[in-house]
């Protein structure tokens, strides 16, 4: 009778807890869906119609004048172009590179392994700062050009101790047993240790490629004047600022364009630039998860 | 004699490791330590046309003048505030969202939850700042939802009273990151000791009994180790967001060191300022690294006897 009581009891405040948590969830829930879905309601939306508010999760006047407007801008092709590219050539080059140099200071045997280690993580705390390194980067003709997307910051000592992290998880027999067949080092990287690396080389490129596809400040800094390596990130924020600003000067872009508003053409453009990491980023948890995990033992 | 010999085979076979240690080190000197003698301009009167050789030392000028400069004291306060206010919160958010994730038994909407969590961190901070500007604007959400409410009578302009920034800053932080950040601790809380529960609840503990029993001792590690670790990046932590959500109306506390940097060196052009405001921050950064380092260090020490 007494042990029945009590496990009622418990299973009452079980109860009140999961229903407590289940509320917390789907608030928090809510919260994180709501702003995006919203701007993906307006962007489908009438631009004047909008103005009106009250849309919440559907659009009232539905068209899809705001995206064929957004996808004829010259500025936001390039800028897309431009990111794509930076995306694709920026993974590869930091990958490359990355593994490079992780495989040779998870070398037991290399001579200089340690100070190779330390001279790289000594960057993670001490840097020029921004003044010296845009300075730098002027200096070495990489401002008002392509390659400062990719080249300053490939290598970076996160990453590397990341994917070196996971290659002192190998063991080192299958080393030891190549050496012995009269494998040199690069056989060694190429055709054993790469291979296994697969699920630790998409971390990185995952997190290199959010990076790159995310970045507007080395747009807005290194190449203001040369329109034609503009991003989309950068492209998005002018448009962003040009709203915040003048909201009042709607009625003028209605007149030329006809009932498109820079609320609308902006929602749109959101989406457009969200759209391909959103689709992607679901099915690639588990390699995150694993990079998070793995750059937390430092030593 | 012998070992010598063996050490020039060795010497031989890693020619190749050499080689690209070489180069790739090559990179990193030119990219990360020549900026570091840029660090010579905060103590010179920085003229491009000399260059970093030939221009006139002038001594702690430049740090004289910063620490004279009311904005710059103001801006030092601005960093330290919002980074101290948004390591709490993010760090709140994420700890109790990773547990009562945990407490969650269904899988499938556990997982459905989860994934969600992680949207915002990948959204860029230009992106955030847009949908917080829509939903704090004039008509937006937030003031339709406290006006439906009867809490206010007209709507709350956010952006033009500087009281409202630093919680906007430490909210859009919080929704952005807390999904990503509760990442490790579920990790953490996966690995404790199943069996550890069962005792507990034969003793009797309910839920609450467990996470405060089992889970949170469990996970301090965990939190004393990123919290160490993130103390001393508290100066990192303010450019975009405030550079983005920033306006002249609320520039007294939205601006930091860093926007402080590109305002004076970018903008105005006066390098060897810009520089000296850099330092200034990298030193104090690194001093709170090493220090918090050394806590952490005996930290350990202490739990391991």
């Amino acid at each position: 009778m007494e042990q029945k009581r009590r496990r009622k009891k418990i299973s009452g405040a079980d109860l009140a807890f999961r229903i407590c948590n289940g509320i917390f969830m789907i608030a928090f829930v809510i919260v994180t869906l709501y702003p995006v879905l919203n701007t993906l309601a307006i962007s489908f939306n009438e631009g004047t119609d909008a103005l009106r508010g009250g849309i919440y999760l559907w659009p009232r006047v539905f068209t899809l004048k705001n995206y064929t407007t957004v996808l004829q801008k010259d500025n936001l092709i390039t800028g897309a172009y431009i990111t794509v590219l930076r995306t694709i050539i920026g993974t590869l080059l930091a990958l490359v590179t990355n593994a490079i140099l992780a495989f040779i200071v998870s070398r037991k045997n290399f001579i200089f392994a340690k100070s190779v280690s330390l001279f790289w993580v000594i960057t993670m705390y001490v840097n020029g700062g921004l003044i010296p390194t845009f300075l730098l980067y002027k200096s070495l003709g990489l401002t008002n050009s392509f390659a400062v997307y990719v080249i300053p910051g490939m290598i970076s000592a996160f990453n590397m101790l990341v994917i070196r992290t996971y290659m002192r998880g190998i063991p080192d027999s299958l080393e030891e047993s190549a050496q012995l067949d009269g494998a040199g080092y690069t056989t060694i990287f190429l055709k054993i240790i790469s291979p296994l690396c697969k699920p630790v080389y998409a971390t990185v490129a995952l997190f290199v490629a959010v990076f790159q596809w995310n970045s507007w400040f080395d747009a807005m800094l290194y190449n203001r004047m040369s329109t034609q390596y503009t991003t989309l990130q950068y492209e998005l924020m002018k448009l962003l600022s040009s709203v915040s600003n003048q909201s009042s000067s709607a009625e003028a872009m209605k007149n030329s364009e006809g009932s498109i508003t820079p609320t609308s053409i902006r929602a749109a453009a959101t989406i457009v630039t969200m759209l391909p990491i959103v689709c992607i980023y679901p099915f690639l948890q588990k390699y995150f998860v694993t990079g998070l995990t793995l750059g937390g033992v430092k030593e | 004699m012998k070992t010598k010999k063996l050490s020039k085979i060795e010497f031989k076979h890693q020619r190749v490791l050499i080689v690209w240690a070489a180069i790739i080190c090559l990179y990193g000197f030119i990219f990360y330590y020549v900026p570091l003698v840029g660090w010579l301009m905060a103590f010179q009167n920085y003229k491009p046309v000399l260059g970093v050789f030939k221009s006139e030392f002038i001594g702690l000028d430049k740090f004289k003048f910063l620490f004279e400069d009311e904005s710059f004291i103001r801006v030092i306060r601005n960093t330290f505030a919002m980074g101290i206010i948004n390591l709490v919160c993010t760090f709140v958010m994420a700890i109790l969202f990773a547990i009562l994730l945990n407490e969650i038994k269904t899988k499938g909407s556990k997982k459905v939850v989860q994934t969600i969590s992680y949207l915002p961190h990948f959204l860029s901070w230009i992106i955030v700042t847009g949908i917080l500007h829509d939903a704090l604007s004039g008509s937006g959400i937030i003031n339709e939802l406290l006006m439906n409410f009867h809490i206010i009578s007209k709507p709350i302009d956010f952006f033009a009273h500087e009281g409202y920034f630093w919680p906007i800053v430490a909210f859009a932080n919080v929704w952005k990151e807390t999904g990503w950040n509760a990442i490790i601790y579920l990790a953490a809380i996966t690995s404790i000791d199943p069996s550890l529960y069962e005792a507990a609840a034969i003793d009797g503990a309910g839920r609450w009994a467990k996470i405060k029993h089992v889970t949170l001792p469990g996970i301090k590690p965990t939190i004393m180790i990123l919290l160490l670790m993130n103390v001393g990046n508290i100066l990192n932590a303010g450019f975009e967001i405030q550079y983005l959500l920033g306006n002249g109306l609320v520039q007294k506390v939205s601006q930091t060191i860093d926007i402080y940097v590109l305002k004076w060196g970018i903008s105005q052009a006066d390098y060897s300022l810009g520089t000296a405001a850099g330092i200034f921050k990298s030193v104090v950064s690194i001093g709170l690294i090493l220090v918090f380092n050394n806590i952490a260090k005996r930290h350990g020490e202490e739990r391991l006897f």
